[in-house]
Formats: structure tokens, sequence, C-alpha cells
């Protein structure tokens, strides 16, 4: 009995039974779909997530932030001295790992922004050096960014993100024209400052793919010469959105900066506080390693560089991109643990259905078993055709399930649509109609067995 | 050496503690080419010894060769090559597997032989045209009549070629006009050669067969009812010790 014989003996199986066998394909139709959409949505977080972490700066960028002094250093506290310029000062000299190194100050409480009546507050205003601006991997699109000069003098200047354009001056989806904040002011807690530049909008892949999408389409419904060009964007729900936080939210972040020069936030704005110290105390450092590959090394030369400025005490700590890169791995891992999991089970319930079924149909099927061995069937040959049946059973619903599979991701996108679009992968549909094959068979294995067993003459006297 | 050889063939069930002899001592031999008939009462082993003589079943005790094949010690897959290649099978209740049409089914012995898509069509349809019936073949069993359905029987029985068929009662289920047409068939098979074995329980079908082995209570009582037979048949169809004494 030829391959091909047994694949059609067994469709013909299916297509006699076409609702059993369509019941009973369920669970694996279920389980592939479920595996390949789950796949999908990890997939496209990760992406997300990666996506983000080169956007805020990428594994070669290191950050030292103030913190309190160690328990077992406590008696030392009165000694301690932060983070300080002389930090950064002495990190430039004495560690070549590095090759970047911006102060930064922040506010305690986040501060008030406003300008034309508007107000917005957000924890992303610092005060930095210019060199921040390449260290955070900005991009301006209009201005500048202010200068070693205007850090100099103190000058009132900042340069925004497109976060706080949209929040104060108006965004240009809204007004229909750009809208470009130079040389405007805004006031920060009650301090004027004029803003000299703006960064450009930062999104992930996937927002820019939909907001361009609905550009072209707004365009063409003003080519069509509709009067409501707002309705093809209001139409689609979700991604399009109204205002708030949207998009992956380091971009939103990102979207939301607003930088002074250092030395303007720590004199006109920070050196009143009444807790003040002598010398600006900076809430954080960023570094820039030389070499992403090095990290271990450049983070042992910091550290030790920062040992002999702070003289032992350890008031400071390191927060790098591979702690969050191993947080992205391991999530991702448990999302796909979890998700497999799911569909792993329902793959088993679907592979015992099918077993289920076949025990069902070699019962219907004793005298032509009976038949078929009497013309000369070796046990060999039933044993084979059972199995065959049960795994085509398990291949159309491996393939019905990757087909259901592009319908749950729609359907998923629709109702909750998310910063990261899943993403199919090849690999994880040839591991989901891998594992419905395996399962076809597996589950074939003991009625196949049962079948080739069958003695011949009972099997044709059976009725 | 004759085509089959029963040797001191016991076939014993047991049920319940009770011991069921189907067959008890049996030996026999059958020719190549001979047109016998099994005949005895219900009950008595003639399908038993059937099964045994077509490799269907093995003895509980005893030997049989077939064409110089120990059955009795051959394996299950061994015994699935001989049926396949050697013996052809028509049964009472016809047997063909409902889901398939008729060159499907008289196709199934070949499938198992592995003959080729194209030559199981042709040897199909030969068979199939034997037994006039090359007008049907796109009909499943079930649309077609008792005779007709035996008629697919013996085709598919014929399709492989083989040395001997078998017949339990092929007419048992038929009318007696259809019976004779689908004996005369047996006896056309008979004529071209092949060894041809009637299993029966009507002694008028038995009797238009030279040799006829009657069983009761699975024991031989062998006549041979010579006006019937050719006179080269009545050589090797006389008693078993004849026969092994011819041999
Ligand atoms: N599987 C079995 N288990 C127990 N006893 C059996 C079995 N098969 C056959 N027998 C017994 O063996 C004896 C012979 O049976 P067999 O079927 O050979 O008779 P038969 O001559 O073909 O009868 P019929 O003309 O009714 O078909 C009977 O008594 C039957 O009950
Ligand atoms: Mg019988």
């Amino acid at each position: 009995m030829t391959l091909w014989n047994a694949i059609a003996v067994g469709l013909k199986e299916i297509w006699a039974h076409k609702f059993r066998s369509l019941l009973t394909m369920l669970g694996i139709v279920l389980g592939v779909s479920s595996l390949v959409t789950m796949s999908a949505m990890v997939q496209g977080m990760e992406n997300g997530a990666r996506e983000a972490l080169v956007a805020v700066g990428g594994l070669e960028k290191i950050r030292v932030e103030a913190q309190s002094v160690p328990v077992e250093q406590r008696h030392l506290r009165d000694f301690a001295t932060g983070v300080t310029l002389d930090d950064v000062r002495a990190l430039e000299f004495s560690a070549p790992d590095i090759s970047k190194v911006s102060p930064e100050l922040r506010f305690d409480r986040p501060p008030t922004l406003a300008a034309g009546g508007k107000t917005h507050r957000t924890w992303m205003t610092a005060g930095v050096w210019p060199i921040q601006m390449q260290l955070m991997e900005h991009v301006i699109e209009h201005g500048r960014m202010f200068s070693d000069l205007d850090n100099e003098l103190a000058r009132n200047v900042c340069v925004i993100g497109t976060g706080i354009r949209d929040e104060l001056f108006g965004k240009p989806e809204d007004t229909g024209e750009p809208v470009n904040p130079v040389g405007r002011t805004l006031t920060i807690n009650g301090y004027p400052f004029t803003i000299v530049g703006m960064f450009t909008h930062y999104e992930s892949e996937q927002d820019r793919k939909v907001r361009e999408a609905r550009l072209r389409e707004q365009a063409a419904a003003l080519a069509a010469g509709k009067t409501n060009a707002a309705s093809g964007a209001r139409r689609d729900r979700g991604w399009g959105g109204g205002g708030g936080r949207r998009g992956n939210f380091a971009f939103w972040i990102k979207n939301n900066t607003v930088y002074v020069p250092l030395n303007t936030m720590w004199m006109k704005m920070k050196s009143g506080e009444s807790n003040a110290p002598a010398v600006p105390k900076l809430s954080s450092m960023e570094i820039k390693l030389r070499d992403s590959g090095r990290i271990n090394e450049a983070l042992t030369q910091v550290r030790n560089v920062l040992m002999v400025t702070h003289r032992g005490i350890e008031d400071f700590s390191f927060r790098t991109q591979e702690d969050r890169a191993e947080e992205i791995d391991t999530f991702i891992r448990n999302a796909r643990v979890s998700g497999g999991l799911i569909a792993g089970i329902s793959l088993l319930v679907g592979g015992i259905g099918i077993m289920n079924i076949m025990l069902a149909s070699i019962s219907e099927r004793i005298r032509e078993i009976g038949i078929r061995k009497a013309v000369g069937a070796g046990d060999g040959s039933v044993f084979i055709q059972i199995v065959i049946e049960s795994t085509v059973i398990a291949v159309v619903g491996g393939l019905m399930g990757l087909a259901t599979s592009f319908a749950f991701i729609r359907l998923i996108s629709f109702l909750t649509p998310t910063d990261n679009a899943p993403v199919v992968t090849a690999g994880s549909m040839s591991l989901a109609f891998g594992a419905s094959a395996a399962i076809g068979i597996l589950a074939g294995l003991l009625p196949a067995f049962r079948a080739a067993r069958m003695n011949v003459i009972q099997a044709l006297r059976y009725d | 050496m004759a085509l089959l050889e029963l040797r001191n063939v016991s076939k014993i069930y047991h049920l319940g503690g009770e011991e069921i002899r189907a067959l008890d001592d049996v030996s026999l031999d059958i020719g190549a080419g001979e047109f016998v008939s099994i005949i005895g009462p219900s009950g008595s082993g003639k399908s038993t010894l059937m099964h045994i003589l077509g490799c269907l079943d093995t003895p509980s005790h005893g030997t049989v060769t077939l064409d110089g094949i120990q059955v009795e010690k051959a394996s299950a897959s061994e015994l699935a090559r001989v049926r396949n290649r050697k013996i052809g099978f028509v049964f009472q209740f016809f047997n063909l597997l409902p889901k398939l049409n008729v060159v499907q089914n008289v196709e199934l012995p070949m499938i198992y032989a592995g003959v080729s898509g194209s030559q199981r069509r042709e040897q199909a349809l030969q068979a199939l045209e034997m037994v006039e019936l090359g007008n049907r073949l796109k009909n499943r069993p079930s649309q077609l009549s008792g005779g007709q359905q035996q008629r697919v029987a013996i085709a598919r029985a014929l399709v492989n070629n083989p040395r001997i068929i078998f017949a339990d009662e092929p007419t048992g289920n038929l009318d007696t006009h259809t019976g004779e047409v689908i004996l005369a068939l047996f006896r056309r098979l008979s004529q071209e050669g092949r060894t041809v074995i009637l299993v029966t329980h009507n002694p008028e079908i038995a009797a238009v067969t030279p040799r006829r082995i009657e069983i009761r209570n699975g024991r031989i009582a062998e006549k041979v009812d010579a006006r019937l037979a050719g006179l080269d048949r009545l050589a090797a169809s006389a008693t078993p010790a004849a026969a092994v004494a011819g041999a």
C-alpha cells in the first residue's frame, strides 16, 4: 500500500464523517492557532521592547544614580558627598572605557510647565549638559540644542520633545499644519524659558506605519473632495486614538523630555531650595561606553573611579541597559512558556480527541479490517493505514489552525489594540504545524496497534 | 507433493472449561487443479477447515503445507503474503468494502501486492470483464444485486492470479438461478486450471464437483463422485492415501 493511497483513504474517511472529523479537529485547530497567535503576540512585544531599548541609548549606555548610603556605612553618612560634577570630571579623565558622560539634575517633584494658559506636569524635566543629546540619541527637528555657552551663562533656554509641544502649543494633527514652538516661551515652575529647539517625534516602527497610513487615507479623502477629512481617522479606533499616552512607553517618555542647561537648573531653580547643598548634587549621570562588549570592564572602571571620589562610600548605584535587556528576556521567556503551556494543553486535548475518534473508527470498521487482512494486508499495512488516518486528521486540523490564527490575530488586534503589532514568524508556524503532525502520529499509535492485532477470522465474522 | 497437505490437524476451542474440537485429527491432500467441495451439516467444521487451508487460521495441532510453505510455522505477515499472492477468497456475505466502488474493491488485493496504479486498473478491468461486470465499474456494492456483488467478489479473488480459490457458501445468499450462474463461473475457473475449493452444506451444489470431502463433527468421511469427474481428474482426486502414494 503506497503512502499516497493511505493518505487518500484517510482523507476519504474524514470526508465521510465531515461533522465528526470537524469536531475532532477542533482541539488541534485551537491548539495550533493559539500557539501561533501567542507566539506572534510575544514576538511583537519583544520587537517593541528591543526597539525601545535602542531608543533609550542601546546596550552601551549606563546610568549612575545617587542613592542613600548603604546600611553598613551609615556611620559615614556625614562624609557622603553624593554624585557631583567632580565625579563627572573624574570619569572624563580617568575612565578610558567610557566615551561620554553627562550630568543630570532633576526636580524632586514634577515641575509645572505652562505656556499660553495651558499647563502640563512632567517628570522628564532635567538640567543637563549639551552632550546629553548624543547620549540619549536625541535628534533635533527645529532649532538647536543649547550650547556650552548657554550652560556657562546659565541662560533660561530649553529644548523640548514633541509631547510637550502637543500639550502646550497644540498638535499638528489637530491644527492641520506644522507647529514650530522654537522662539516661544514657556515657564517651568514660574520661571520663563525660551525654547531654542525641539526634538523630532520618536515612535515605534508600528506607530509610524499606522500614522503614515492614516495620513495617506486623509490625503485620499481630501483628494476625493470629502468635506469632513477627519472621518477617516475617527473610524480607526484604538491605534489612532485621541490624546493621552499612546505608543510605546519608552517613546512616550522620550517625547516628553524637557532639557535645560545644568547651570540654569542649579543656579536659578535648585540652589534656592531650603535644603540645597553648597555644591550641586546631581540626580544621576548618563554614561556612554566605547564598546558594549567591554561592559564589565567599564563598569569596574567607573566604580573604581567613583570609589576614590566618594572616599569609599557607596552612595551611588548602576543601572545598565543590560539589566533591562535581561528583564526583557525573562519576560519574553515567561510569556512564551505560559502561552506555550496553554497551547500545549489544548494540543494534548486535541490529541486525546483524535485517539478517541480513531478508537471509535476502528471498532466501526472491524469487518473492513478483517476483509483487508483476508485479501493480504499485513499487520504493518493496517497499522500504517490507521496512523496515517489519524495524522491526516491532525494535519488538516493543523492547517485549519494556521488559517484560524490569522483571523485570531486580527480579532485580538481589533479588540485590544496594542503598541506592538503581533508578528507571525515562520518558525512558530512550522513549530505548531510540526506539533500537530506529531500529535496525530502519537494519537494514532494505540488505535493502530489494536487494529493491527485484530484476529482475521473474528474480524470477518464481526457484525 | 500435493499443493495442500494437512497432517493430523486439530483445531480446539476452549469455552468455559469445555473443549470444542472443531477439527479432530484431519489428514488431507488436495492436488493442484482439483475442483473440490467440502460438505457437511452446520457446525461440522467446514469453515474451520477452509480457514486453516486458506491460511486465515492456524491449527492447534498438526501440520499444514501449502505450495511447500509450512503454514503453522509462518508468521502473521508471511501468512498475509501467502493469502495475497496464492489465495483468493469468496464469502457467503460477499464481504466487499461498502465505501469503495466496484473497481476499487477489485483493486484492493493488488494494493497490498504493491502493483502500480495503472497496472492495477488494467488487471481489475480484465477480472471484471471476465465476470461480465465491465459496465458497472463506478457503482458502490450497495447499488448491485446479490449475484453481481458475488461476481465482484470473485473478480477480487481472481485479480492477483492466485493458484487456489476458496469459496465459503458462495451461493448461500443467492436465489437458485443466480447461484447456478456463480457455480458455472467456478466451474470455468477450474477448467482454466485453478484449484477451486467450495464449502457448502448443500449436496446439490457439492454434486457439481468431481471430489467431495465430507465432514462430520470435525472428522473426514470422503466420497468421490466418479460420474462427474473427468478422466484425468479421477487419478488426481482419489483417496488421500492414494494421492500420497501417487506423489
Ligand atoms: N471462535 C470459536 N470459539 C469457539 N468455538 C468455535 C469458534 N469457531 C468455531 N467454533 C465451533 O467449531 C465448530 C465448527 O464451526 P464451523 O464454523 O467450522 O462450522 P461450519 O461447518 O462452517 O458450520 P456452518 O455450516 O453453520 O457454517 C462449531 O461447533 C463452532 O461452534
Ligand atoms: Mg461455516
